[in-house]
């Protein structure tokens, strides 16, 4: 067995052990997305209008709380270093976390994304592109998340330096799949948006592994 | 056979420009990465630099805000493309530089590209500000409102968040040369992103706003509006030349303030 | 038990090594060669930079100036065929504390070929044998070092690099070391370690005193 299906497979049950790291963002987004009819208007026909753009925002800030916790640990015990010390490719590493990061986030927040959109009188219409666009999307922010851990797993506070980072990086994602959640309810076509997701996921498992693994690196010249 | 032997020969040529060309990027990457080449040769620029500014940007003011006429939608508010538009393409060529220099850090570590890439980096953020800024002032007259949701504003927004990520991490990183490529693979993966960024902010603008006056394209400009803009566009660039050459310079005699040269300059 | 066979080459050589931290220099003209039976212990007061040459020979970090040859090539070359051949554990534990011993191990030997028994042999030895279902999080700091050393039981690789590996043991498990890391040497493995311990009764001890180098 390699490093990295071990580490995999050491995460897995970590996540496991530890329910809260990956429970409690999730409770966050519940909450979060509660916070809008409170705040605005509880009223169904509006409420209906801005629902899929409300449980957009609510995955992508749970899924920046959650990676601040992904490399963390990691540089702190030493694990980086065994990855390093082993020759085995970062490359692969720094993808097998992105992919642990999304079970544990990413793949919870689109299993209860339908919850939220009855909560949130989400149309009828909207709940496959709402999933669909969970399903394709979350994955790109994990990938992208996941070079901002690895840059900030060495700085003190870094959870909220991670978020500053990459917020930006994450508008395309919310632009595009906002707006097939939202056409979707208007009964209009919305595969263009999820082609434009399934392309930045593409992209994003090409390149940003690579930014990742140099990202990891500079944690170990301390 | 004759044909062969030009044929030949034309290889031949091609082989040995190609050699001389190599030769001489080498030479040039050497020079660049030695910080005393690089205080020496542009001592010697700098005042040529900043009269080129001075002389650029009284010029092109000047016929700009007296000479070229009104326009025919806008009136006189117009005129602010001539800081407006400067800002906003250097903001963005500046980030890119920052990228590149970041890049040449990474993979060949000449200290002198991250010493360049650090310096841009809050030259190009005020750029950037600059840009939102005039825009805000420019959209009150248009739109009636300081600010509208508008692609291009939205973009250089979100340009001046990814120089805030950037300069964040760099100052948050204990280690210097962490901080360097932190700021370099940041960067780089900012720069890959922009044009996606981009794009879906100017999808996203289309759908929700399908007319809007927007603030600079025009599908012709008369030459008496162009000329003094492309004036303060070249001009732009060359302050921020003359900036990136002055801070770099003091980072240079910063880190190098050991070494005898820096010494014998400070002595002196 | 330990898995080294004799017909291992090792040979590691570092020429003319300098490096520089915050521009001070550490070592300059340093050579190191390490090779079958030797245990080399790097010496120094604090700050000499042991640990740091000992990063630099595992090839973790690569900021310096000279030669570093594996078998006679650099050590960059082919970096996973280095990696393959030696062990290192830096002063940090690589352990997680929501984990068993057991689940630990596995992760820490998961590059090699190593089946669950000997796993438990392994923790029998380094006397964790009745911890085996306990997370790492109620063993003593003691025991959570030996959980990442109990895979010096079961390594194949011939190279051993450790950064400090008799921090927080007892007598007992001091004891224990010694005899692996002998062992280690007399089966024609190497051992490059950084320790302020004292390890006059293994023969083929040799000292690399940093710092007085220094200008």
């Amino acid at each position: 067995m390699s490093l990295v299906t071990a580490t995999i497979r050491r995460d897995l049950l970590l996540a496991a052990r530890n329910p809260g790291e990956w429970l409690n963002p999730l409770m966050f987004f519940l909450m979060v997305a509660a916070l809008f009819p409170l705040a605005v208007d509880p009223d169904p026909t509006f409420l209906s209008k801005i629902a899929g753009g409300v449980i957009w925002v609510a995955a992508l800030l749970a899924t920046l709380l959650s990676l601040d916790a992904l490399y963390k640990a990691d540089v702190d015990d030493g694990s980086l270093e065994q990855w390093l010390a082993s020759g085995e490719s970062l490359y692969a590493m720094s993808l097998g976390k992105a992919l642990v990061h999304w079970c544990i986030s990413g793949l919870p927040l689109t299993l209860m994304a339908p919850v939220l959109g009855l909560m949130l009188a989400l149309p009828e219409d909207a709940y496959w592109a709402l999933i669909l666009s969970l399903a394709v999307g979350t994955p790109v922010l994990s990938l992208l998340g996941a070079v901002g851990a690895a840059l900030t797993a060495g700085v003190r506070s870094g959870g909220l330096l991670l978020s500053l980072l990459i917020l930006p990086l994450y508008i395309p994602v919310l632009i595009f799949a906002a707006s097939a959640v939202y056409h979707a309810g208007i009964g209009m076509a919305w595969n263009g948006q999820i082609g434009f997701l399934g392309a930045m996921l593409a992209l994003a498992l090409c390149l940003t592994p690579f930014a990742s693994a140099a990202a990891l690196k500079l944690n170990l010249s301390r | 056979m004759s044909d062969a032997l030009c044929f030949g020969g034309g290889v031949k040529t091609q082989l040995i420009a190609v050699v001389v060309m190599w030769q001489w990027l080498k030479q040039l990457y050497h020079r660049l990465g030695s910080p005393k080449w690089f205080y020496e040769i542009t001592t010697g620029w700098i005042p040529w630099l900043a009269v080129l500014s001075v002389v650029g940007t009284v010029v092109g003011l000047v016929m700009g805000l007296l000479y070229a006429p009104a326009d025919y939608l806008q009136g006189n508010s117009f005129r602010i493309i001539y800081i407006h538009v400067p800002a906003a393409l250097l903001a963005q060529s500046a980030f890119m530089m920052m990228a590149v220099a970041g890049a040449v850090y990474l993979i060949w570590r000449m200290k002198m590209a991250a010493w360049v890439a650090k310096v841009i980096a809050p030259v190009g953020a005020s750029f950037c500000l600059i840009a939102l800024l005039t825009g805000a002032i420019w959209g009150k007259p248009t739109w009636g409102t300081w600010w509208v949701w508008d692609a291009r504003l939205t973009s250089m927004l979100l340009l001046l968040f990814l120089y805030f990520g950037v300069m964040a991490l760099q100052q948050a990183m204990e280690s210097e040369d962490s901080a360097y490529r932190a700021g370099a693979i940041l960067s780089l993966v900012g720069l890959v992103n922009i044009p996606i960024i981009k794009y879906s902010v100017e999808w996203w603008n289309t759908l929700h706003q399908p007319a809007t006056l927007k603030l600079t394209e025009k599908p012709s400009m008369h030459p008496d509006m162009l000329i003094p803009l492309l004036i303060m566009i070249v001009t732009t660039y060359v302050f921020f030349a003359l900036l990136i050459i002055l801070r770099t310079r003091n980072e240079i005699l910063w880190h190098e303030r050991k070494r005898s040269w820096v010494k014998q300059i400070l002595e002196s | 038990m330990t898995a080294t066979s004799g017909s291992t080459i090792i040979d590691l050589q570092a020429r003319k090594l300098l490096c520089e931290r915050d521009d001070r220099v550490l070592f300059e003209q340093l050579d190191v060669a390490v090779g079958n039976g030797d245990l080399l212990q790097l010496a120094g007061p604090n700050g000499a930079g042991k640990t740091t040459l000992l990063r630099l020979l595992a090839g973790l970090n690569r900021d310096y100036e000279g030669e570093l040859l594996w078998r006679g090539e650099p050590l960059t070359d082919d970096f996973s065929a280095y990696a393959s051949q030696r062990l290192y554990q830096g002063h940090l534990a690589a352990v997680k504390k929501a984990l068993t011993p057991l689940e630990n191990l596995r992760w820490l030997v998961s590059s090699w070929n190593v089946s669950d028994d000997q796993l438990w042999a392994a923790l029998d030895e380094v006397e964790l044998g009745g911890y085996e279902e306990t997370a790492c999080q109620q063993l003593s700091a003691g025991q959570q070092r030996r959980v990442a050393l109990a895979r010096l039981c079961v390594a194949p690789t011939p190279l051993w690099i450790l950064d400090e590996p008799f921090t927080a043991l007892d007598k007992a498990g001091v004891r224990w070391l010694e005899g692996r890391l002998q062992r280690q040497v007399e089966g024609g493995g190497a051992v490059i370690i950084t320790s302020h311990h004292a390890l006059e009764n293994i023969a083929s001890l040799r000292q690399l005193e940093l710092g007085s180098t220094r200008a």
